[in-house]
């Protein structure tokens, strides 16, 4: 069975998923790769404002190719989650983030955020990057635009293919 | 006799084949995914396998490159001894080429200038890494193995002790597979170079990933190393994604060479399923 939802999403939606659960996703997620969640996380060292909410929010794991004319964005696949597992598990805490989205296993600090949070782990399909693209049907750069492929955008997904891979109770495929 | 040919005709040539690379999928890759999808038993492996095939459709279709990472440009390049450029050489023609072919076809630029202190993006995906042979005649062959950072970053390299022997090689290669995980986009094409030095072992699983895929070894008792250490990633349950499943490689492809008599270097070279790459002869 495939369940259908929209972004951004509250606590009661995290609770209802579970691992091994394929979902097809619509509504408005952010992007965030490495060098946007450090700044993210010096931001909230520093005690500033964020330049985006993140409360029942979702963050979406990916660098995406430039829009060729005529397209809302190019290739946009996952990327690997792992390298994001030093910066998941505060923005869970401090911010209220209710998922991410990428490829991949999480760390055991991830997994214990989540289980607090609560929030929910997607695997979206690494390597479908061109697939994935026409899901997309709106990106904006939100915050951090010197990052380039690595900006924080703001997406409008339609129907995105997901897996939830780990879930709020600690339940991972991995 | 030698033979001339002009410096924009190689970078022409090499800028062509960034976005050919990117959004083509090889027939050989095609077919091996084709064949393991109608293999594969999980539910979720089998969803998988169709989004795959959907996506090197949809790439070809709407010359969209088949993954966002476009990867490092990788040149094999065959350099014929009786032919000349007409001005500039070689490396400077591949990284005018990778420079004009990544931004023309819409590709990402993941370079950055400095692996630990700067890391600023070079934003022409340049400089390009570049392997080159020298071979007899008056002919250029370049190959492009565009190689994406998922799959590099499970890659490993481990200098075994003789004493180790094919049960320590067999073990290293598989445990390198499995803790990969889904990391690097299974399937995988899993690339081995067992022998020469340190330097020469990883350039061996590299080219090995250049073979089509699920050719054997043409050496018969490399070939059975090849199938048998297949069978045990596959027996892993790792599957597509790594969210379990029957097909976690679509292939071991081991290239070797001589090796000093204290040594037994193997390196494990990780491809994802979109195993890219592209060839041209001038």
């Amino acid at each position: 069975m495939t369940k259908k939802l929209v972004a951004p999403f509250d606590a009661e939606t995290v609770k209802s998923l579970h691992a091994g659960d394929r979902v097809l996703l619509s509504g408005k997620i952010w992007t965030g790769r490495d060098a946007a969640h450090k700044r993210l996380c010096a931001l909230l060292d520093e005690g500033k404002e964020l330049p985006v909410a993140l409360e029942n929010e979702l963050i979406y794991f990916v660098g995406p190719c430039p829009a060729p004319p005529g397209f809302a964005i190019g290739s946009a696949g996952p990327t690997t989650s792992g390298r994001m597992d030093a910066y998941s598990p505060r923005l869970i805490d401090a911010c209220g983030l209710a998922g991410m989205i990428g490829k991949g296993f999480r760390s055991a600090e991830v997994i214990a955020a989540m289980q607090r949070g609560p929030a929910v782990y997607f695997a979206a399909t690494g390597g479908a990057g061109a697939l994935i693209s026409r899901c997309i049907k709106k990106a904006e750069v939100a915050a951090f635009e010197d990052l380039g492929p690595e900006a924080i955008y703001r997406l409008e997904i339609e129907d995105l293919p997901l897996v939830v891979a780990i879930d709020c109770y600690g339940k991972s495929l991995y | 006799m030698s033979r001339t040919i002009k410096f924009e005709q190689v970078v022409e040539a090499a800028a062509s084949l960034c976005g050919r690379a990117a959004c083509f999928l090889p027939q050989d890759v095609k077919e091996s995914l084709l064949a393991a999808g109608k293999k594969e038993t999980g539910e979720l492996g089998k969803d998988f396998f169709r989004q795959y095939e959907e996506n090197f459709k949809i790439a070809e279709a709407d010359h969209l490159p088949l993954c966002q990472d476009t990867g490092f440009a990788v040149w094999f390049v065959e350099y014929g001894t009786d032919l000349k450029l007409d001005k500039g050489d070689i490396y400077a023609a591949l990284n005018e080429g990778t420079r004009q072919g990544y931004t023309a076809h819409f590709l990402r630029k993941s370079i950055v200038t400095d692996p630990l202190f700067d890391r600023k993006n070079t934003k022409d995906n340049t400089p390009c890494i570049i392997h080159l042979t020298l071979v007899e005649g008056d002919q250029l062959k370049l190959t492009l193995a565009p190689k994406g950072g998922g799959s590099e970053n499970m890659s490993a390299l481990k200098m075994l002790k003789p004493s180790d022997g094919r049960a320590g090689v067999v073990k290293f290669i598989v445990d390198t597979v499995v803790a990969a995980g889904g990391n690097p986009c299974p399937p995988t094409v899993v690339g081995v170079g067992i022998g020469g030095t340190m330097e020469k072992a990883a350039l061996l699983a590299k080219t090995a990933l250049l073979r089509d895929i699920g050719k054997p070894s043409a050496d018969p008792r490399y070939a059975e190393l090849e199938k048998e250490i297949l069978e045990k990633i596959n027996a892993s349950g790792v599957g597509p994604q790594g969210l379990g499943g029957d097909i976690t490689s679509l292939a071991v492809h081991i290239e070797w060479h001589p090796c000093h008599l204290a040594s037994l270097p193997v390196a494990v070279n990780i491809n994802c399923h979109a195993a890219r790459h592209a060839q041209v002869i001038l």
